[in-house]
């Protein structure tokens, strides 16, 4: 199984009947291909709708139905739209109750930074400001690591997408929450060890009493 | 509500005006006001918009033309010409979380001093801005938004200059056409009164300056 498919199927075990859920793209939108059998979630696309469903067949596409990408999606039986200021107000009116993010960095306090690297990376926040401060349940999903070097640190390098600390973080190898305001190490992905996790992990990890693999 | 042509609306917007741009990623924006703007020349724009969408498409190609001088939105990622021009410093950009200038954007329709929002506290956003605590929390003040035009893409749109919008083409249309001096209007399709029900009418027809005929 590679990191995004790990990542995604074990976030996808978040979800709960009814939910409102809200997929950054990227990894977090593979989320949506694991919906455990017998739930139903709705999920929201910023751009203003809900109840958005699979990518259209060839030449089933319509102009005016597209994802927060700009990209052709469906829409499901029961499916609304709604402008900008109402999907908005759905977000940080706490109505969201699961947004799935990306991430750049974590801190040891679940301080996300996942909007810009100044001089290199400058595309603007989009929608990650009000998700990650509105949302009830913040989950992000990103690698462990970006080219060797940890991506959970004591302290955030990069500016931070909101002072609100993350629920949890799921990556290939682990996942963390923050119970207290500290990140502490819940599951392990199959096959890997603890050590294989702090090591590629630059803050200190508490260890969950009830500490287990990854179920997947 | 007045109609008018194409090129007699396009006209009306001097170099150097505000422009508030319906659209997400180019779904929903005024593609034909894009392109007669083109054509005239408009200098010195500055643009309020979720986004420049891509090069060639909607916003874009007001970007591609070099006609944007300012622009204020809330991501230019999947746009690599708007950040080339705002590295070579030819465009400034203003960035903003898509909540607060969506709210910017409706405080300034609707007579509001500014909008307290979460989003943004703590973060480089706050910077330079009043913070206020209500009830215990913490909030950034942000300053409302109001443009000269407001250049909306609409499904339907009646005789009266009523409208509706289709699916994720709606996102920022009507709120813009509440925060606008003018307020010009290109449709899908433009059919008689009536055939827009009263409940399903989004932008009541008053807030329309000008639909641009087909």
């Amino acid at each position: 199984m590679d990191a995004p498919t790990i990542i995604a199927k074990r976030i996808a075990q978040e979800l709960r009947e009814g939910m409102l859920v809200n997929l950054g793209i990227g990894i977090p939108t593979l989320v949506a291909n694991y919906v455990p059998p017998g739930i139903h979630v709705y999920f929201q696309s910023e751009n203003g709708l809900i109840g958005t469903g699979p990518i259209p067949e060839h030449g089933m596409e319509h102009p005016m139905l597209t994802d927060a990408a700009g990209k052709p999606v469906t829409a499901l039986p029961g499916a609304c739209t709604f402008d900008s200021a109402t999907s908005f107000g759905l977000i940080r009116g706490g109505h969201v109750d699961m947004t799935v993010l990306g991430g750049l960095q974590i801190d040891a306090h679940g301080h996300l930074a996942n909007w810009v690297i100044p001089g290199k990376m400058v595309p603007g926040m989009g929608g990650a400001m009000d998700l990650a401060t509105g949302a009830k349940h913040v989950i992000v999903a990103m690698q462990h690591t970006a080219k060797g070097k940890p991506k959970v640190l004591n302290k955030c390098t990069l500016p931070l997408t909101t002072i609100k600390p993350v629920d949890m973080v799921v990556s290939e190898l682990a996942v963390i929450a923050f119970p207290d305001g500290r990140a502490t190490l819940m599951e392990t992905a199959p096959g890997v060890s603890v050590e294989q996790v702090a090591a590629a992990t630059e803050c200190e990890l508490a260890i969950a009493t009830d500490l287990h693999e990854m179920r997947l | 509500m007045k109609t008018i042509e194409l090129a007699e609306a396009v006209a009306k917007i001097p170099d150097g005006a505000t422009l508030m741009i319906g659209g997400f990623m180019g779904v929903g924006t005024p593609e034909r006001l894009m392109d007669e703007i083109v054509r005239q020349g408009k200098r010195n724009l500055t643009v309020i918009a979720n986004d420049t969408a891509l090069p060639g498409k909607g916003i874009g190609k007001l970007v591609d033309a070099k006609l944007v001088g300012k622009t204020i939105a809330s991501h230019i990622g999947l746009n690599p010409e708007t950040q080339k021009q705002m590295i070579a410093g030819t465009m400034q950009v203003d960035l903003v979380p898509q909540g607060t200038l969506i709210e910017r954007i409706r405080a300034g329709g609707c007579g509001l001093g500014g909008v307290l929002t979460p989003t943004g506290v703590g973060t480089v956003v706050e910077e330079g801005k009043q913070k206020v605590e209500v009830n215990g929390k913490t909030f950034l003040l942000e300053s409302p938004l109001r443009a000269d035009f407001a250049l909306v893409h609409a499904f339907l749109a009646d005789y009266h200059g009523n409208l509706s919008y289709a699916l994720t083409a709606r996102n920022f249309n009507p709120v813009i056409a509440m925060a606008a001096d003018t307020v010009i209007v290109t449709a899908e399709n433009v059919v008689p009164v009536g055939v827009i029900a009263p409940d399903h009418v989004i932008t009541p027809g008053p807030l329309v300056d000008f639909l641009v005929a087909h």
